[in-house]
């Protein structure tokens, strides 16, 4: 065959090995836009803009750990915005009968856990899909919200705390939530990457009976990865509470979809068994400034919803329609060489 | 062979095959038997308590929100028996019912039929774009619908730009169509009984029907049967989209008022009510009879609990335990039949 046709085929056959690399496009891309932002969105690289961004992917970020570990596994938990809202209105019901904050946010973080056990329970011990299970839990927990606390709302949370969640580390412009970012960021990525229940999420992905065969219960191991997801989902309620200074029963409302976005947009496959967690960072970044950039340059929430409807399907598109891609190329190669 | 309708092929199947069939049939007969009497006992606790449950206006309301409800059950019906799902249902039917209502209010003579079919036209292609994702992206249908709920949502919100269609720049014709009746029943449950008993007849006795349990059964086993799995998604997804679109039209004719959330969170119930019909997750069996009984039971738990003065958002509360009972009890039962299925084969060999 021609020239051109070798030319446009090593240039597929490039493409392809670097979508493969999946993690490294994902934060070449993110460094792309976050510059692009910077230097045509107004006031998007100052440094009170870097709080407010930290800020609002705050419960993505944390929600997006436990969530990525669960996905691998070849699970899903739709229910954790639901959690994240049962947890502010319970917070804010709490705060109200004149309990103590030492003893609400405890409370509430139990309570998170609780209802991931919930999740877990049905998945791992009746065995029903994920799926169905959490789409229930999450008309269950957000219902639960509203009966906790109406449509009504809570405000007037100690200033001690929320000023700390809003502020500054002394002397620095980085949040003190980023703290509680990269603690947690830090704990999941070597748990995942560099302990033996970091393997065994990816084995049981990977295949539940070979998972079974070499020693692993995969029941045991999901139901502990609800509950965290649980538990990270009711610590994400409070921090949004302490945040807005506001409890209400429809805080996060959809946030589940921002989370899984940003999960698959970082390379996890919805399928199961394959994953990095420096890709969701990437994944959480990426979605989070993109959001921003477009909200400083005053584009609605609810057009926003359809930036990250698009990122998701793409980001589960695009690693597929590479290996149709790859798959076209060798067939056209397998045929043209054939006659020879 | 000629081209007579392919009727469910019950000449040709093995004594085994008649015995498996009857005890699924009796689990699904089970299901609709335990909805009708747990929504006797419903009505009943709500007459007794007040009365003024059974009143003519209310029975009105619980059929007309029954026919819009069990319309978009149809579809997911459809879609859910294949093993797929479509979360997009709620923005599809809000899209619908604003460019309807857009259109209505810009051109008050056209006819009600007119607006069905484009109410339906629009739904349906929002589905055929689920569809072609879900078939040639190999995606789940899962993630490509909580996208698209988002994207049509958005795009609603978009067009919208914060306007409303009030009831008074509809056409009186329009409105009259949402309230008349035709022998005592609204045209809106009238619609509702068409597409259920179209539906349900091509799903029961058609080819094209049996094509999709058996692909809800087994994706792999259909293919090799034949059975062009992709286009038959597609269509799937697009005659979800369709009747989506079509419980638009028959929302703006009901409310008369439409703004850009129309039908937000509709997709839970909708679920709900499949699944509490005893439609299967996995694919491959219920019934839109079920379905639509499900939405039935779902639409008078929520009137009952305005009735009984009970705290309105126990109801979404309810719908989510719903869902999970339902599949519970699909579970428990799918592992009776197969355990009986197993005692019967070992008899035999």
């Amino acid at each position: 065959m021609s020239a051109e046709t070798a030319v446009a085929e090593s240039r597929t056959a490039g493409l392809t090995a670097r979508l493969a690399n999946w993690n490294v496009a994902i934060i070449a891309v993110t460094v792309v836009v976050l510059i692009i932002a910077a230097a045509t969105v107004d006031n998007f690289g100052t440094s009170q803009n870097f709080g407010f961004l930290v800020l609002d992917l705050l419960p993505i970020a944390l929600v997006a750990l436990p969530m990525t570990l669960v996905i691998v596994t070849g699970e899903i938990d739709l229910s954790v915005a639901s959690t994240l809202g049962l947890s502010s209105a319970v917070m804010g019901s709490l705060w109200n009968s004149n309990q103590p904050i030492e003893t609400i946010i405890p409370l509430c973080l139990l309570l998170g856990a609780v209802l991931g056990a919930v999740n877990g329970f049905f998945v791992t011990v009746l065995g029903l899909p994920s799926l169905a299970v959490t789409i229930g839990t999450l008309a269950l927990y957000r219902g639960l919200a509203f009966v906790v606390l109406g449509d009504g709302a809570v405000a007037d949370f100690p200033a001690v705390y929320t000023d700390w969640v809003t502020g500054n580390i002394a002397g620095t412009s980085i949040p003190n939530v980023l703290l509680i970012i990269a603690i947690l960021a830090v704990v999941f990525g070597v748990v995942l990457h560099a302990t033996p229940v970091g393997r065994a999420v990816f084995a049981v992905g990977a295949s539940e009976q070979a998972a079974r065969f070499a020693g692993v219960r995969p029941g045991r191991l999901k139901f502990w990865l609800y509950v965290v997801s649980g538990l990270v989902a009711g610590l994400a309620g409070v921090l949004w509470t302490l945040r807005y200074s506001s409890a209400r029963a429809d805080n996060g409302a959809g946030l589940e979809l921002a989370v899984v976005a940003a999960v698959l947009l970082g390379g996890v496959s919805i399928f199961g068994g394959k994953g990095a967690l420096p890709g969701v960072i990437a994944g959480v970044l990426l979605l989070a400034s993109l959001q921003n950039a477009l909200r400083l340059s005053d584009v609605s929430n609810e057009a926003l919803n359809v930036v990250t409807g698009v990122l998701l399907i793409v980001s589960v598109l695009a690693p597929n329609l590479a290996n149709a891609v790859r798959g076209s190329v060798q067939r056209r190669r397998h045929r043209t060489t054939k006659p020879l | 062979m000629t081209a007579a309708p392919a009727r469910a092929d019950s000449a040709v199947e093995l004594p085994t095959a008649v015995t498996r069939r009857s005890s699924l049939d009796l689990v699904l007969r089970a299901r609709e038997l335990g909805i009708v009497l747990a929504l006797a006992a419903l009505v009943a606790v709500t007459a007794i308590s007040n009365p003024r449950f059974l009143s003519g206006q209310s029975i009105r309301d619980i059929l007309l929100g029954t026919a819009i409800l069990a319309v978009l059950a149809v579809g997911q019906a459809v879609v859910v028996i294949t093993r797929n799902i479509d979360l997009s249902v709620g923005s599809v039917l809000g899209l619908s019912a604003f460019t309807v209502g857009t259109l209505l209010r810009d051109n008050p003579g056209l006819p009600v039929v007119v607006a069905l079919l484009i109410g339906a036209a629009v739904g349906g292609a929002c589905g055929a774009v689920n569809g072609v994702l879900v078939r040639y992206g190999n995606v789940p249908a899962l993630v490509v619908t909580l996208g698209t709920l988002y994207v049509v949502r958005g795009i609603t919100y978009f067009w919208a730009g914060g306007q409303q269609i009030n009831a008074d720049e509809l056409p009186a014709g329009f409105l009259d169509f949402g309230n008349a009746t035709f022998l005592g029943i609204p045209y809106l449950v009238l619609i509702a009984l068409l597409v259920l008993v179209i539906t349900g007849v091509v799903l029961r006795n058609y080819r094209l029907g049996r094509e999709l349990y058996a692909m809800g059964s087994s994706p792999q086993a259909a293919r090799l049967a034949g059975i062009s799995v992709g286009r038959r998604t597609i269509g799937a997804f697009g005659v979800s989209g369709a009747l989506a679109g079509l419980a638009g039209v028959l929302f703006a004719a009901r409310f008369g008022t439409i703004d850009a959330a129309a039908g937000t969170g509709y997709e839970l119930n909708v679920v709900a009510a499949v699944v509490v019909g005893g439609v299967a997750v996995f694919g491959g069996s219920g019934s839109v009879w079920g379905a639509a009984l499900g939405a039935l039971l779902l639409t008078t738990i929520g009137s009952s609990l305005a009735v009984l003065e009970i705290n309105q958002f126990w109801q979404q509360a309810i719908v989510g335990g719903l869902i999970l009972l339902a599949i519970g009890a699909d579970r428990l039962v799918a592992a009776r039949v197969a355990a009986s299925l197993k005692k019967r084969g070992s008899h035999v060999s």
